[in-house]
């Protein structure tokens, strides 16, 4: 993304946030961070501190308004975040303003200088660079002379901006405003707005941002990840179609489906999708797959939506495909998890993490198609061509199964019809009874930019693995141009 | 005598602002009216130890706490409702026959 350096930014600490903000919070400014109850808001205020410290030098101050400092520090340790150390090593300042309404009287004029002598003793104390004020909004459900906590909360933000401090002021959703006392109209250099939705069941954490003065940036819904590591946003949308193509050549990992390309095998760094009816040993063309890759000793990371990663390496063990080495090795890492155990973007967040961890050269995803269940076409597809393009961009080989609900072979189911348009090579896999025989065979459907074998190819699953019979072993020469 | 009572109050500032004087104006009268003999007021003026701020949660300013006797009680504002005041502190005021 090109950058527009109109003014300075520091870094959000939140993975993936600087390149949604074309570099990150405008340096020395407020930035509001709304959402409802629960959508992590205080995690990023914390993680913009914590990030600040260890990866920028930048000490901070944090203002709780309600948790107190003990349960915040236990709450962000499993995390990692060490609230005690930072504190102890000068680098962390943490202050829990607590109001109890029941004890406090008012009567007559004040003003919240307490506030600022506090914030501005804890920031010069340990030289702070970075605020977060969490959530300021609890002042009044404190105090009650509204007009005057305005006129405050007002003069604070622009006594930060003075100070030169980057703030981050969380504020809770209210009804028809960002935050429930609108504190978007004193904030407006930067605002962004957390979500945390369920539909069908699912939820996706989402992160908008609603202005940024002075700034370009992403305008797009980015679901957002709260896992081990913190608060990860990745700006898918920001892939462009300008990834570079090999002419090279990798195996399909089965030497006889190799004979059917013209060059044998795959393109290095294409998507390969397989589709058939259930039980015709789309799994069993991906585990060959998986095992040509780690005879390559290159990474593959099997995403398995159906089986645990045991119940996988034990059925390809019985047709002699024995990944069990590769596990050991670290060579193959199996991601095993229910489709419905989070949303479509949540898939993606974690294909991508596992992708900038595991760094693998090849990718396996069966089946593509049980993603369908988690949401509806438009988003799957948009889900897919996201994902796709992502795999492409990293030159990754990939491969996808898809299960065809109906046994036309027509693409009349909703997946392939999202996938294939994008998919490189699709091969077709059947499982026909004939005279009362199984007869399984395989056709490629297309295979981009390389001539390929044209005819249904009978093939056998025995022990041994997949066999295709000695006479039907075809050669290229026989085939027409493949697009 | 039936109320022997301490009372230690503190009272926060923020410099000699006129909010500040005010309130120190205002309860310094009502101890002398109610409390004679019997009060103290300490006053903490945070621009010069700032660090105190924290401890006894003070947000804003003047704010009046009254630390014995206990519970602690805290009162912001510029202490112009008398009323209010001693409510909130918990004194009873004495009987109009003793007041100047």
């Amino acid at each position: 993304m090109e950058h527009i350096a109109s003014i300075a930014k520091v870094s959000t600490g939140i993975e993936g946030l600087d390149e949604v903000t074309n570099g990150g919070f405008p340096q020395g400014r407020p930035v509001l961070i709304c959402g409802s109850a629960g959508c992590g808001k205080t995690l990023f205020g914390i993680q913009f501190l914590v990030k600040g410290i260890l990866e920028h030098e930048e000490p901070g101050v944090f203002v709780s308004f309600e948790e107190s400092v003990a349960d915040l520090t236990n709450n962000v340790a499993s995390l990692g975040f060490d609230l005690d150390k930072l504190t102890a090593e000068g680098r962390l300042r943490m202050d829990h303003v607590r109001i109890e309404r029941s004890e406090i009287e008012e009567t007559g004029e004040y003003d919240l200088e307490g506030l600022f002598i506090r914030l501005n003793y804890a920031i010069d104390a340990i030289g702070a660079k970075r605020v977060v004020l969490d959530t300021i909004e609890s002042l009044f459900s404190g105090m009650q002379n509204e007009g005057l906590l305005r006129a405050e909360i007002r003069r604070l933000f622009r006594w930060l901006k003075e100070k030169g401090v980057t703030a981050v002021i969380t504020g809770e959703r209210g009804v028809n405003t960002l935050t429930r006392q609108g504190l978007e109209e004193y904030v407006s250099d930067c605002v962004i707005l957390l979500d945390f939705r369920v539909v069908e069941q699912i939820a996706t954490r989402r992160l908008r941002i609603v202005k940024y003065r002075g700034s370009t940036h992403g305008t797009n819904e980015y679901p957002f990840l709260i896992d081990e590591n913190g608060i990860s946003v990745i700006p898918i949308t920001s892939l462009k179609l300008d990834y570079g193509t090999s002419t090279d050549v990798i195996s399909t990992g089965l030497r006889p489906l190799d004979g059917l390309f013209k060059k044998g095998g795959l393109y290095k760094g294409s998507s390969t999708l397989i589709t058939g009816t259930a039980g015709t040993a789309k799994t069993i063309l991906a585990g060959y797959f998986v095992l040509g890759s780690c005879l390559r000793n290159e990474r593959v990371l099997l995403f398995s939506f159906e089986e645990a990663p045991d119940q996988t390496i034990r059925n390809l063990l019985s047709i002699g495909i024995d990944l069990r080495p590769y596990i050991a090795s670290k060579l193959l890492v199996i991601h095993a998890s229910r489709p419905t155990l989070y949303g479509l973007e949540m898939h993606l967040l974690v294909v991508n993490k596992l992708l900038s961890e595991f760094r693998p050269k090849s990718v396996v995803i069966d089946p593509i198609s049980s993603l369908v269940s988690v949401g509806s076409a438009l988003e799957v597809k948009a889900m897919l061509v996201r994902l796709i393009d992502t795999l492409k961009i990293h030159k990754i080989d990939a491969l996808f199964t898809c299960l065809m609900s109906r046994v036309a072979s027509g693409s009349d189911d909703e997946t392939i019809e999202a996938v294939s348009s994008l998919a490189d090579n699709w091969l077709y896999l059947q499982n026909e009874l004939v005279d009362g025989k199984r007869q399984r065979s395989l056709l490629i459907i297309k295979s981009r930019g390389m001539e390929h074998y044209n005819d249904q190819v009978p093939f056998t699953i025995t022990p041994a693995g997949i066999g295709f019979a000695a006479s039907t072993i075809p050669t290229v020469s026989n085939s027409v141009n493949g697009k | 005598m039936e109320n022997e009572q301490r009372w230690e109050l503190r009272l926060y500032v923020a410099g000699q602002t006129p909010k500040s004087i005010l309130a120190l104006k205002n309860i310094t009268r009502y101890c002398q009216e109610n409390l004679e003999g019997r009060y103290s007021i300490e006053v903490i003026d945070l621009l010069k130890t700032p660090q105190l701020a924290e401890g006894d949660q003070i947000v804003a300013i003047p704010t009046l706490i009254r630390k014995v006797p206990v519970p602690i009680r805290k009162i912001i504002g510029d202490l112009s409702d008398e009323e209010k005041v001693l409510v909130g502190l918990n004194i009873r005021p004495l009987p109009l026959k003793n007041k100047p």
